[in-house]
């Protein structure tokens, strides 16, 4: 691994173009078991991200990511990180399951959650998400590839997939026995940010609308976030729900609490900011301060949603 | 104006394209830096010597950018030189020269706020050029932001639909003949545009401003020359020097060749403009 690395950075170099050094690139992805699924309700299977920013550690296996069973096909709900990542969960469906792999759902556009997505080409499913995301990849698609490849090295990212199947408000498909119910969001945590309900066993998939434990990242509306939790609050309040980040399995109503009181507290903190006449520069070292404790990765994710809040809450 | 358009077609067509700021060694990084700024000043400023800026121009920005999509810099010039224009240089971006503000007759030139795009690790410059033509450089070494930021922002629908909105906000008491400082706000999607879709054939052609001009009773103040690099719904934080109460005028142009006008009363500038 080490000289293989070599070899290639050196080719890079002499090449002329851009092999990129993140820190540990000499070193391979490490021993962790970053397969392990977990059936957190019947034919559910999650296997829960590492709370870290992706690296070539962890082959960009943050976001937790799985898939569910029904009698008919497999439903894929996310791909993952990377076209590893994606290769991987693929390998966990083959050996569990011989039935057809009808449906990849990406859940937003974040790489996290949709670079796997190259892994399951070969199967032909439908790539179900929200209307918005062909807008999303064509704007960002490209540089988020560039920037992960920096990353993870060259060849490890997977190609950019384009949703096939669009939900603009609503849609449901079958697995047989279960069928899933898909919601596609207004403005919140992105642009296209698409949930999941399975009616066999009440389980919500929220993404990321929903953070436990793991610093939340805002990267669409800040209000519109708080208003599409509290829809889904309104109606699976009591349900089992898988976050985008944190715990493979939780009580909704529980930890969306914890994301709320977050939220809320960015965004009184942001206004007040602004009255205050802080700019936008200083703002993320005085905003909301009394959460750090609340959220691992703070510092890696918070002064970019300061930023964000500050940008969508000064035009008020 | 010119020089704007010129110098970004020469940087679409490649020159040098980025250079890898990731180098394999600390040396090596940082000799591709100083060699990328060295040719970026033969193609900005052909033939024009760059003095060291200190004293005369400050650069502040974040050492690691927060969002890629609106990272903020504050440009100062403490001295008592004339200074006419500053240059903003992003050296690794698509279109390294971020902007020219040329100061006005009216112009308080000593804090300048802007926001704009950094798209990866990059050295950030700030020329200062003086009424005499000499070139004052300081710089900045700006990291990438992680994650899932991205220059693109991920919700300018609201920008497009409120498209020219204006908000003036004076951030300093205002007296006259003393200079105060003021903040634009203009709604703008300042948009790059995007990559056909092979699969979806989605495209959307650029649409960005061009200039911004900004005068006080007809004198003026700042004279804002920038491309894709601005953020979106741009911020402009800036002096002036009003010496009675008058109107503050803005003239923005943009890509479409579409032009926005608007006109505050000084100082009764806290509300934002009608359309």
């Amino acid at each position: 691994m080490r000289g293989l690395s070599l070899i290639s950075r050196r080719h890079a170099v002499l090449g002329g173009f851009c092999l990129c050094c993140a820190p540990g690139l000499s070193r391979g992805a490490d021993e962790r078991n970053f397969f392990e699924t977990t059936e957190i309700a019947r034919g559910i299977h999650i296997r829960r991200g590492v709370d870290e920013i992706a690296s070539v550690q962890n082959e960009g296996a943050i976001a937790n990511i799985g898939f569910i069973v029904g009698q008919d096909s497999v439903a894929v709900l996310d791909s993952g990180g990377s076209l590893n990542d994606g290769e991987r969960l693929r390998r966990s469906i083959m050996n569990l399951t011989d039935l057809p792999i009808r449906y990849v759902l990406m859940s937003h556009v974040h790489p996290d959650h949709i670079f796997g997505a190259g892994a399951f080409l070969q199967d032909k499913p439908a790539f179900v998400a929200h209307a918005q995301l062909p807008h999303a990849l064509a704007q960002r698609g490209e540089y988020y590839r560039e920037r992960l490849e920096e990353v993870l090295g060259r060849g490890n990212v997977g190609p950019i997939v384009q949703p096939t199947m669009l939900v603009s408000d609503r849609m449901q498909i079958e697995l047989g026995g279960r069928s899933l119910e898909l919601r596609a969001h207004p403005v919140a945590h992105t642009s296209s940010d698409l949930s999941v309900a399975d009616s066999q066993t009440g389980t919500l998939f929220p993404s990321d609308l929903l953070f436990v434990g793991r610093a939340p990242s805002l990267d669409g509306s800040l209000k519109g976030w708080l208003r599409e939790l509290s829809k889904l609050g309104s109606i699976h309040a009591k349900q089992q729900a898988v976050p985008g980040h944190g715990p493979a399995s939780v009580n909704f109503a529980s930890a969306a609490s914890k994301l709320k009181q977050y939220l809320e507290t960015l965004l009184r903190e942001t206004r007040q900011a602004i009255a205050n006449g802080v700019d936008i520069a200083t703002a993320p070292e005085t905003v909301a301060q009394s959460e750090r404790k609340n959220w691992t990765l703070f510092d890696e994710y918070h002064g970019h949603n300061v930023t964000q809040a500050y940008k969508e809450l000064e035009w008020e | 104006m010119g020089m704007m358009r010129r110098f970004f077609l020469i940087a679409a067509c490649g020159l040098g394209g980025i250079v890898c700021t990731h180098a394999a060694s600390a040396d090596d990084e940082a000799a591709a830096r100083s060699e990328r700024w060295a040719e970026l000043q033969r193609a900005i400023f052909p033939g024009r010597t760059i003095s060291d800026g200190a004293g005369v121009i400050q650069l502040e920005a974040p050492p690691r950018a927060l969002d890629a999509a609106l990272v903020p810099f504050t440009i100062k010039l403490p001295s008592d030189k004339q200074i006419k224009s500053v240059f903003l240089v992003i050296d690794n971006n698509p279109g390294p020269l971020a902007g020219h503000f040329t100061f006005g007759a009216a112009a308080d030139p000593r804090t300048l706020k802007v926001r704009m795009r950094v798209n990866t690790y990059t050295d950030v410059h700030a020329v200062a050029e003086d009424s005499a033509g000499k070139l004052y450089a300081v710089q900045k070494f700006v990291k990438a932001s992680g994650g899932c930021s991205a220059p693109a922002g991920s919700n300018d629908e609201e920008s497009a639909r409120n498209l020219g909105r204006m908000k003036l906000k004076l951030v300093s008491d205002f007296a006259p003949g003393e200079p105060v400082q003021a903040q634009l706000m203009i709604r703008h999607p300042n948009f790059n545009g995007m990559q056909m879709d092979q699969l979806t054939r989605l495209y959307a052609p650029a649409h960005f401003i061009r200039t911004i001009n900004i005068t006080y009773d007809d004198q003026p103040v700042l004279r804002i020359e920038s491309d894709i690099a601005l953020s979106t719904d741009p911020v402009i934080t800036f002096g002036f020097k009003p010496p009675r109460q008058g109107q503050l005028k803005v003239e923005v142009t943009d890509s479409k060749e579409q032009s926005f006008v608007r006109e505050f009363s000084v100082p009764a500038a806290t509300a934002s403009s009608t359309l």
